[in-house]
C-alpha cells in the first residue's frame, strides 16, 4: 500500500494505491486520525485501492467518527465497483459520505 | 460427502501470527491461477478475515500455529485448523447495520463479511481443535 497526501489550503486529498488490510491498516489509521487536527477537510481517494477488509473498514469507521467529532467532514471519491459491494453489503455506504 | 472430512490437495503449515498473512494469500492465490479476479479477491477477503482472527484471538497471549488446507476441484473449499480455544465463528452475532456501528460490532464484520462472501461456511471442533471449512462455488 502506497499513501500520497496532497493539501490544497485546508483541505486535505489522501490517495490509497493498493490494498487496506490487517497488514496495512494501522499505517493508514496513523495518517489519517492526526489529520483531523490540521485539515478542514479530508478527502480519501481509494481510485487506485484495490482491495479492502475489515481492518480497513475499522480505520473507516474511527475516521468517520473523528470526522463527527472535530466537526470536520470525510469524503470518499472514486470508489471502485468491487470496493462500492463491500461498502455495501456491510452498511458502510449508508455511513461514509461517498462521492 | 461432509466437507470437514473432505480430501485436500494442498496443505501450509504456519504460526499464526499477522506477519504471515501474505505468505497465507500467496499459498491460496497459487491454487487459484486462472479464475475470476472476483472469485480471489473474495477468497483473499474470507481467507483473511478468519486467519487474522486466529491469529488475534486463538492461542492469546501465547502463539500456536495453524494449518490451511485447500482443493479446487468443482469447488472451492478450503479448510483451517487450529489448537487454540474454542471458537466457533458462525454463533457469532451479525452486526446491526442498520443501526449505529459500535467497536465491539466491527468485530463481527469479518465473520459477517466470510458469511456474505462465502457459499458454505462450517465449523467442527475436534480433539481440541478448531475446524473451520469455507466453500465457495466456481
Amino acid at each position: 500500500m502506497t499513501i500520497n497526501k496532497t493539501q490544497d489550503k485546508g483541505k486535505l486529498t489522501i490517495s490509497i494505491e493498493g490494498k487496506l488490510d490487517a497488514t496495512t491498516a494501522q499505517e493508514f489509521q496513523d495518517v489519517l486520525i492526526p489529520a483531523f487536527d490540521d485539515a478542514r477537510e479530508i478527502v480519501l481517494d481509494f481510485e487506485k485501492l484495490t482491495y479492502i477488509s475489515s481492518a480497513g473498514l475499522r480505520v473507516l469507521l474511527a475516521g468517520h467518527k473523528k470526522s463527527f467529532a472535530k466537526d470536520v467532514p470525510m469524503k470518499i471519491i472514486n470508489v471502485s465497483e468491487d470496493i462500492t459491494e463491500i461498502f455495501t453489503m456491510t452498511g458502510f455506504a449508508s455511513i461514509l459520505s461517498i462521492m | 460427502m461432509n466437507t470437514i472430512s473432505e480430501r485436500y490437495a494442498k496443505k501450509l503449515e504456519a504460526e499464526a501470527d499477522i506477519e504471515n498473512l501474505a505468505e497465507v494469500l500467496n499459498f491460496i492465490n497459487a491454487e487459484l491461477p486462472s479464475h475470476s479476479l472476483k472469485l480471489r479477491n473474495s477468497i483473499n477477503l474470507a481467507v483473511e478475515e478468519i486467519f487474522v482472527n486466529i491469529a488475534n484471538y486463538a492461542y492469546k497471549p501465547d502463539k500456536g500455529g495453524i494449518a490451511i488446507y485447500i482443493s479446487t476441484e468443482q469447488k472451492v473449499s478450503i479448510k483451517f485448523e487450529d489448537k487454540g480455544r474454542e471458537y466457533n465463528p458462525i454463533e457469532r452475532d451479525d452486526p446491526d447495520l442498520d443501526g449505529p456501528l459500535t467497536e465491539r460490532e466491527i468485530g463481527g464484520l469479518g465473520v459477517f463479511l466470510v458469511k456474505k462472501l462465502m457459499d458454505n461456511i462450517e465449523y467442527m471442533r475436534v480433539e481440541n481443535k478448531n475446524i473451520l471449512v469455507i466453500t465457495k462455488n466456481i
